[in-house]
């Protein structure tokens, strides 16, 4: 079958790091990713489905590993060949249709769950992601014995499909994976002790890509009497949060003025006195990260979306203000803010019916148009999209 | 003999007019037989004995015992002054200030007076520094009164040093610097660089609060004030005034001493900037072309430093003393007679390049709401009788407008220019919906007070100044500003001022009159 493949090549990933830098098209050509003819994966046992894939997004951590600034903390979590795309939906031999929920989790992987009726993400201990008898990978799409998104054959465990119906496009069911990250980050900066205890919370989004954008979803959706402010680089974005609800949509380099004005604080060097309860940083750089740490109020929590990689940054204000700085890789199951509990993919599907997250689907390519795909994705936000797919329900 | 001011008709013959674009200038030409270009007159003498006519003022006053007879050992004696937003440019020392300052406490030790305070009136401006106040009033003063804790700055916003005195009629709240109201003689020391400064206003609103300010610095006083310099048309005089007159019914004893001064406004090497066009020599034309295209090269920074650096020449003309409102009518003639221009009928577009200054951006930045205020708010009105422009016709103004704002001095206008003009340009509904906001807030507050930070909601203020000129123009045009911060403000750019004769022609017409008002130096129409 064609697929695209990263194979472990030190200096192509060199290449790729230092071509980014001028165009994420020459990142494709020099780096890793290869389109390659390659076996479908062996279905490992029972439970596994064979899953053909309709639509494969792509996402910033795709892009982060193609161009070479992938951490290398992963290297002991993937493995390789291994097919990226873990924002998939695709087809089951029965003809179903499902939407990928891509962490293998202990099921999948062989394991007992850490508590009954476990989503993949759950648990306290990750070693089932680097053992067992699956090769190691956090999620499809990192994992070489799964196959990835970015083909025509995947295999998955039924634990990690969700079924959906026919009034389900697939331009919709495609965007709940990156919805429900954004979800479970929401989620995560809404149980932040600061925000629990105000009665009309900030919640401050950076960034309003695909992630920033579920992020956003999912505060207004599902976190009650949350002001969410939001810092979105490109006009396309700011329409786009304003359309989602949020209470304030202002420029990214304006997010430190609008955050002050909303907590009615002062601006003490480069560091809000006060300022949201909660920050989200759905941008994931050096710069992201300092400014999340300026606007969040003492005592407040960040909420790492954006995958950061290494970084430099002065964390004296954490230091001072207590500042949480929490993760939010995934999903799983949720405790919501009256105290239930629920599946982060059922929310995420919620979400996708309510807000149409079918607009959010900007192009879509054939795998063998991958350097141009891959190069729109990366220039996202200036080229006016916000999510790039593969669409493999052509010859691919 | 100075020569009065003068309109001069535009022929295919004239030279292009200089045109201020903010740290810049251009040579425009204008469309012939159908443009004119109001210049100024030229600037009166300045008197002789500068001292001795304070001294006079002072010991002869209008309607009032001297100075000396009002003075008496153990009495409380402020002296009020006008702050950094007058004169413009800041004058050569010894400013004008110093020289009547120091005339009034000579007159003060010699009657035993020891109690004296002097207080910036600075209204909802920022605090002026050291070197400012150096500046104004001179290091003998300021060494003097400094380090005693008896020379400050008025602070709108300390609740311990304020004194509700009482209402208007209209309901016009009054309250000012306790110390002033509370002193058996106030002494305020104006500058009247324009008709609309002194008489009441100096006391009512250079040392009110915002209590008492909100009640004229409003869209519906401004927009009914035809013009600010044209007292018997101007609603903010008539509010001050009211304000005056609860002062005096009060017991507040005021003695107002206002000054006027000439318009030589630019020293060597600019003085080409004064001049009219045709007159210009050899050496005139080396400097605008060697100036212009410095400037132009220069970094945007450096521009502005060399430009506030400038020290103007100009002189007193004039110095009045004793009751306020018998002062500012003998004041208001002199600076009629300074900057008065006659010109007969209206036209379709007003053309004006805004320099680099104007009241609130001394040592700072000419941010866009400013522009926005010096055009509309202050070019505009300075007319008396009619506008210079018809009703609907169009404004063009020329400046770069570019989205920059002083983080010391203007931390609310950025706010402002991200939040507010992005809902709004329409002065009533901002006022009703974001004023109590930006006033009452606690950062800009603070700022106000401790930093040289101007007031939370200075800006509005600003808006609303140019209210009156935002209803009666059809059209603002700005020409090489910056696109984006330009629309924000609601108006229209254009690259050139063919562009914007072209974007005005769906307003006023394809061949429409055309008057430019050549300032500075200042200059006021009186439109018949």
């Amino acid at each position: 079958m064609k697929a695209l493949q990263v194979r472990r090549n030190v200096a192509r990933l060199g290449l790729a790091r230092v071509a980014s830098a001028l165009a994420p098209s020459a990142a494709v050509r020099v780096g890793p990713l290869e389109h390659a003819s390659i076996d479908p994966p062996e279905l490992p046992g029972p439970g596994w489905h064979r899953v053909n894939p309709r639509l494969a997004g792509i996402c910033g951590s795709d892009l982060s590993m193609i161009e070479g600034h992938a951490s290398a903390y992963f290297d002991d979590w993937v493995s390789f060949p291994f097919v990226p795309g873990h924002e998939v939906v695709g087809t089951l031999d029965d003809g179903s249709r499902v939407v990928l929920e891509p962490v293998l989790g202990h099921e999948a992987r062989g394991f007992q769950p850490p508590f009954p009726g476990a989503a993949p993400g759950d648990g306290d201990d990750y070693a089932h992601l680097a053992t067992g008898p699956l090769e190691p990978g956090i999620q499809t799409g990192f994992c070489c014995s799964t196959g990835g998104g970015w083909s025509s054959e995947l295999v998955a465990h039924e634990t990690q499909l969700h079924r959906i119906g026919d009034d389900v496009p697939d331009a919709r069911a495609v965007l709940v994976e990156p919805l429900a990250g954004g979800i479970h980050a929401a989620l995560k900066a809404h149980a932040s002790p600061s925000v629990r205890a105000a009665i009309a919370p900030i919640v401050a989004v950076l960034g309003a890509g695909t992630m920033g954008l579920a992020a956003i979803a999912g505060l207004l959706r599902y976190c009650p009497g949350v002001r969410v402010v939001v810092g979105a680089r490109y006009p396309h974005q700011q329409r786009e949060a304003r359309r989602l609800g949020a209470h304030e949509v202002v420029p990214a380099g304006e997010l430190v003025r609008a955050v002050r004005r909303l907590a009615g604080c002062h601006l003490v060097g480069d560091h809000l006195s006060s300022g949201a309860h909660a920050t989200i940083d759905a941008v994931g750089s050096e710069q992201s990260l300092a400014d999340a740490l300026r606007i969040t109020r003492p005592r407040g929590r960040v909420v790492m979306m954006g995958m950061p990689a290494e970084v430099t940054v002065d964390l004296t204000g954490l230091w001072h203000r207590e500042t949480e700085l929490v993760g939010a890789y995934t999903y799983g199951t949720e405790t919501m803010p009256d105290g239930s509990t629920a599946r982060t993919f059922h929310l995420a599907l919620a979400v996708a019916e309510a807000i149409e997250a079918e607009r959010w689907l900007s192009a879509t390519y054939p795998l063998a148009d991958h350097v141009d795909a891959i190069a729109h994705a990366a220039a996202a936000g200036p080229r006016r999209a916000i999510k790039i797919a593969f669409d493999l329900r052509r010859d691919v | 003999m100075p020569r009065p001011g003068f309109v001069l008709d535009v022929d295919r013959s004239t030279p292009p007019t200089l045109v201020w674009r903010g740290e810049g200038m251009s040579l425009e030409r204008l469309p012939a037989d159908r443009s004119r270009v109001i210049y100024a007159p030229e600037p009166l003498a300045a008197i002789d004995d500068i001292d001795g006519a304070i001294r006079r003022a002072l010991l002869e006053p209008m309607d009032q015992d001297p100075l000396p007879v009002q003075l008496f050992p153990g009495m409380k004696l402020t002296i009020a002054f006008d702050d950094i937003s007058l004169p413009l440019p800041k004058m050569r020392r010894p400013d004008v200030r110093q020289r009547v300052i120091e005339a009034v406490l000579d007159l003060a030790a010699e009657a035993g007076v020891d109690d004296v305070h002097l207080i910036a009136a600075l209204a909802l401006h920022r605090r002026m520094t050291e070197s400012e106040l150096r500046h104004a009033l001179g290091d003998r003063v300021y060494d003097a009164f400094e380090p005693r804790g008896t020379l400050y700055q008025h602070d709108a916003e300390d609740p311990d040093n304020l004194t509700f005195i009482g209402a208007t009629p209209e309901g016009e709240e009054v309250e000012i610097n306790k110390r002033a109201a509370e002193s058996d003689l106030l002494v305020y020391v104006n500058i009247n660089l324009v008709a609309m400064d002194g008489g009441w206003k100096s006391t009512a609103t250079g040392l009110a609060s915002y209590r008492s300010l909100r009640h004229h610095h409003n869209p519906a006083t401004m927009e009914a004030s035809h013009s600010f310099m044209d007292q018997h048309r101007s609603e903010l005089h008539k509010s001050n005034w009211r304000m005056g007159k609860v002062l005096v019914d009060a017991g507040v004893k005021v003695f107002q001493i206002e000054t006027t001064l000439n318009t030589d406004t630019f020293p060597t090497p600019f003085e080409f900037l004064s001049k009219r066009e045709w007159e210009w020599t050899a050496k005139d034309r080396g400097a605008y072309l060697g100036t212009a295209k410095s400037l132009s090269l220069a970094p945007t920074r450096l521009a502005r430093k060399i430009f506030h650096s400038i020290e103007a020449p100009h002189q007193m003309t004039s110095v009045q003393a004793g009751d306020v409102e018998a002062v500012h009518k003998r004041t208001t003639e002199h600076v009629y007679a300074q900057q008065l221009v006659e010109v007969q009928g209206q036209t379709d577009v007003l053309t004006m390049g805004i320099p680099y200054i104007c009241p609130y951006n001394v040592h700072s930045i000419m941010n866009p709401i400013l522009v926005m205020c010096t055009g509309l708010g202050y070019f505009f009105n300075m007319y008396r009788g009619r506008p210079l422009v018809r009703e609907g016709g169009v404004v063009i103004m020329f400046h770069p407008t570019q989205p920059d704002f002083h983080p010391v001095h203007h931390p609310s206008y950025l706010d402002f220019f991200e939040q507010v003009l992005v809902d709004t340009t329409d002065p009533h509904e901002m006022s009703k919906k974001w004023e109590e906001r930006y006033a009452t807030d606690e950062w800009y507050r603070h700022l106000y007070r401790t930093s040289y930070a101007y007031h939370g909601v200075h800006p509005f203020y600003m808006w609303y100044w140019g209210s009156h000129g935002m209803r009666h123009c059809g059209r603002v045009i700005i020409v090489g500003g910056d696109p984006a911060a330009v629309r924000r403000l609601g108006f229209v750019p254009a690259s050139t001022l063919d562009d914007a004769l072209e974007i005005a022609a769906d307003v006023v017409g394809r061949s429409p009159t055309v008057t430019h008002l050549h300032t500075p130096p200042i200059v006021m129409a009186d439109v018949r």
